[in-house]
Order: structure tokens, then sequence, then C-alpha cells
């Protein structure tokens, strides 16, 4: 990502778009948020803007190594090196290599801290860092932390699980829950930077960084906080973790190929995403590099199958995110999908973006980043924003690799095996949780 | 024993599909016992579990697994072969 000085976010907020038909079946009401007093944004709202971004994942152990990685169309897909993966019948995944947690902690901190907490306090503190914020006195009381994950701590309940039952010891750690519990990423961050505003983990299963950057948006857009980190991590590439989600008899045992006809499951992966939302009018004042402008946000629940998504849930979140940001569907120029590789994802998603937009779906593009740095679950909307905000702010739209037959399910411009360059406006992140549970944010370009 | 892997085999498959066994005939295929694609999941897994086999089968792509679920007929024949190739 260039680090060029913007000038900020160009002009006023737009009106709301008149809401589509679709909208008015699907029940949309434009949101109901108190305003906050005569400030910048549409409604009395504030508007939001990205001043910073962190990661590690497998393509990489930062943000320009990750981006480098979209851009290269390069695969983090590799065998699965942990104890036990000989008793799997799934051994591939995206899994973080070269890890070495000596190099960021001391001993007592890597005692308190599961992989989870500790890809979560790399990837925000270079996020802090880039942002250039610092948090002492005031403005530590009007800052706080969201983030998602599904799993939290479960390097730590596999270990010791294996510790109790299988090697028959009666005595664990005494750090284990405080390291398991899945705040523990939040906690730590909180305490790293002192922010003492608001500060919670959000668990929606695939969808939990979207909902938590959805809420760490609408804090900000509020006035209930000036800065928020948000975004959520996720390290469930152990034993455990691969063996319960083989039972469900979804995963790949070769490739995450999303869209293609081909495609015969999702591969997972493993890290961190987190970014700084901050205040637009703070970051301005201050002189802050705008990443990215977080324009609308919105969530639906199918209330209908545990694990089978539904085209009128996702739809709902897509045409809600662009009413929620004064978006008419002709401004969206790139989606990051939710895009799986399973075949009831892919083709349920195409499906509702195809009825979202109308006509538009045949001019956006529409890829899945899951094809290089797998499924994060309740991590991977945040290492996918970061290829919305390549695509607004570097002109390149990241590929979906393993693209090899065309799906007529899937008829939609997927931005196969290449990446592109393509100057959009306005982009998309869909994120469709098993439970039924949709979160999708648009961001804009400053 | 093969009648009794048989009738073993279709006492699962109806528990699944809420059915009397004798209700479900070699013809019949999983949407016809109304199981849907969980439930054939959880079929293969009570089947893996009853004959401590392991059954080839990912849900992407059923019509390619080496396990044809076509009908309960050709799921029979395919856990009696592995229950087989275990004992050989």
């Amino acid at each position: 990502m260039s680090r060029k000085k913007s000038d900020g976010p160009k002009g006023a907020r737009p009106a709301p778009a008149a809401s589509s038909e679709a909208l008015a079946d699907a029940g949309i009401k434009a949101p109901q948020v108190a305003g906050t007093g005569g400030l910048t944004g549409r409604g009395g709202l504030r508007r939001v803007v990205i001043t910073g971004a962190g990661t590690i994942n497998a393509l990489g152990h930062d943000v320009p190594t990750t981006l480098a990685a979209y851009r290269e169309g390069r695969c983090g897909i590799t065998q699965l090196e942990f104890r036990d993966v000989e008793r799997l019948s799934i051994q591939i995944g995206a899994q973080v290599h070269d890890w070495t947690p000596e190099t960021y902690f001391n001993r007592q901190q890597i005692l308190l801290y599961d992989k989870f907490t500790q890809f979560t306090l790399l990837a925000a503190k270079q996020a802090v860092e880039q942002s250039g914020l610092h948090f002492e006195g005031a403005l530590g009381f009007r800052s706080g932390v969201v983030l998602g994950t599904a799993g939290g701590g479960l390097n730590t309940w596999d270990e010791n699980y294996r510790a109790v039952y299988e090697e028959g010891k009666n005595r664990v750690h005494p750090f284990v829950v405080p390291k398991l519990m899945n705040n523990a990423a939040a906690s730590h961050v909180s305490m790293e930077f002192g922010l003492r505003g608001p500060a919670f983990t959000v668990a929606t299963a695939c969808a939990s960084s979207n909902h938590a950057m959805g809420l760490a948006f609408q804090m900000v857009r509020s006035g209930a906080a000036e800065v928020m980190l948000s975004g959520g991590s996720e390290a469930m590439l152990c034993f455990g973790g691969v063996k319960a989600w083989e039972g469900l008899r979804v995963m790949s045992k070769d490739a995450c190929r999303p869209f293609s006809a081909n495609r015969n499951g999702m591969v997972q992966g493993e890290g961190a995403g987190v970014f700084v939302f901050e205040d637009y009018e703070h970051a301005r004042e201050r002189g802050a590099d705008i990443l990215a402008e977080v324009v609308g946000f919105a969530m639906s629940s199918d209330a209908q199958d545990i694990v089978m998504p539904s085209a009128q849930g996702a739809e709902r979140a897509i045409t809600g995110a662009m009413l929620d940001g004064g978006l008419n569907p002709e401004d969206v120029g790139y989606i990051n999908a939710h895009g799986t590789g399973t075949a009831a994802n892919d083709k349920t998603e195409c499906a509702a973006v195809a009825h979202a937009f109308g006509h538009h779906a045949d001019r956006l593009m529409i890829s899945s980043t899951k094809s290089m740095h797998g499924h994060l679950i309740g991590g991977t909307g945040a290492v996918e924003l970061l290829a919305c905000i390549m695509a607004l702010r570097d002109g390149v739209i990241a590929p979906t690799i393993g693209y090899q037959e065309p799906d007529p399910e899937c008829a939609l411009d997927v931005v196969p095996n290449e990446a592109r360059d393509a100057k959009v406006d306005v982009v998309l992140s869909n994120a469709f949780a098993f439970g039924g549970l949709n979160a999708v944010i648009a961001l804009r370009r400053v | 024993m093969t009648d009794d892997i048989r009738n073993r085999i279709r006492t699962i498959i109806a528990e699944q599909a809420m059915l009397e066994p004798d209700q479900v005939t070699d013809e019949a295929t999983p949407a016809d016992l109304g199981i849907d694609s969980l439930g054939l999941v959880e079929s293969i897994f009570a089947l893996e579990e009853e004959f401590d086999i392991s059954i080839p089968f990912n849900a992407n792509e059923p019509e390619k697994s080496e396990f044809d679920i076509s009908n309960m007929g050709t799921i029979i024949a395919a856990v009696e072969r592995l229950v087989a190739e275990k004992g050989a």
C-alpha cells in the first residue's frame, strides 16, 4: 500500500439513494441512529475513515507482503504442519509459516497469549503504528476495540484437553482460562494501547470480523467513540480444529477454487487483520494518511438453516449496506466475495449479487481472495478488507486464483487467476456465516 | 451376514429419515426419503460408526464421490464393499 498523503474524502456524502424496489420488498428502511450534533456526515452522523492497517496471514507477516501476494495471485495454501496432522483426512491449509512469537513477545507474554492473541497484537501494532496515533490522555477514554473471532484460543483448548485426556495429566497451567477466552485478544489490545472505551469480542462464525468492523464503524459514526481498533483473528489450525471441520465434509483435499465449476470445498487459513477506524474530522485535523472511508454497513439473519445459506438473507445485507451508505448499485465497482469454494456458498452468493445489482451485476468485479489466504473463519473479513483497500487506493483488483472451469451458476466477472488494474470508487466486502448471519461493509475511495 | 448388514443400514437410514425400516427400499433416493445434505452427512457418519469403516464423501461434489449415494441399493452395496475390504 503506497503512503501518499490524501486530501481527504472528496466532497460531501451524497444524499441517500432512492430505495430500490428490491429494498422495499425486503422491508429495509434507512437506519434510525441518533445524531450527535451537527457533525459533518449525513443526518448528523460523523464520517469514518481508516487510518491504519495491519495483518499476519499465510501470505505474509504484514500488509505490504500480503498486498504483493494479492497482486501476484500467490497461493498461501500448503501441507499442514502440526502435531497429529497424519491422523487428519484433510491435510492442507493456509498456515502462517516462520512464526516466532519470541521475536515479538517476552516469556511471560507468551505464557498468556494464545496464538490468536499473538496474531492480533502483531496486526494491531502495525495498524496503530501506521495511524500515528497515541492514546495517552483524553483520546484513550474516547477509543476502544471490537474484534471478531470464532474459535478464540482454540490451540489452548486443544493442547490442554490433550494433556488431561490423552496424556492423563491432572494439572494444567494457571493461565489456561485467561489464555483461551474469546475476549483475550481484545483485552490485550486495550491494555497494550490504553484503549479505555468500548472493548469486546464478537462471535458470528465466518462473519465475526465483518460484524466487529461494522459495529466499530457505527460507534465512531454515532460519536460513541473517537477511534476504534477493529478486525479479527483466528488460529484454528490444530488437530482438534481441523478434525471438527472434517466432520462436515465440506473441506477440499487439494485446493480452494471459488466460483470454478470444479470447486470441491473450502480450505482453512489462520491469521489476523486489524484496522484503525477514526472520526474523519479527527484524522483530518492531525493530517493523517487516510486509507479509505467506511460508508455503509448492514447485517441480516436468514432465520432459516444452521448451515445452508440463503440468497435472500445475503441480498438483504448487500442492499442494506448500500442504502446505509447512500449508495446506488452503479457506484459499486468491486465486491470482495465471501467465496468459500463450497458448492452451497458460491452459487447462493452469486444469485444474491445478481439479484441485488440487476444489470450492473455484469459490470462489477467480484473475487474471492480465500483462494490465496484460505478461510480465516472469524478473522477472514479483516484480511479480506485489505483487498478492498488495495482496490480503492492502488487501483488493483485481487484475483480469484485456482479458477479453472466456468460455472453457469456463478456467471459473474470473478477476476480469474490474474490481478487486474481498474479504478473503482466504492467496494463492498461480503461475509455470510454459518447460522445464517450476514454482514456487508461498504468502503469508498478518498 | 449380508442380510444383517443390509438390515442394520436400513435401520440407521430409517432413523435419520424418521421412517420404518421396511419403508427404506433399495430404489429410494436420499431425497425420496426426505434426507437433505446435512442429513446425508449425518447418515454417513452413523454408518461409519456402526461398521467402523471410513466412507469417502465430499458434500461439495457428491456425484464424484467414490461412495455412490444414488439410492439405497448403491449405498448398501458400497457399505458392504467397505466392510468386506476391512475384513480382508
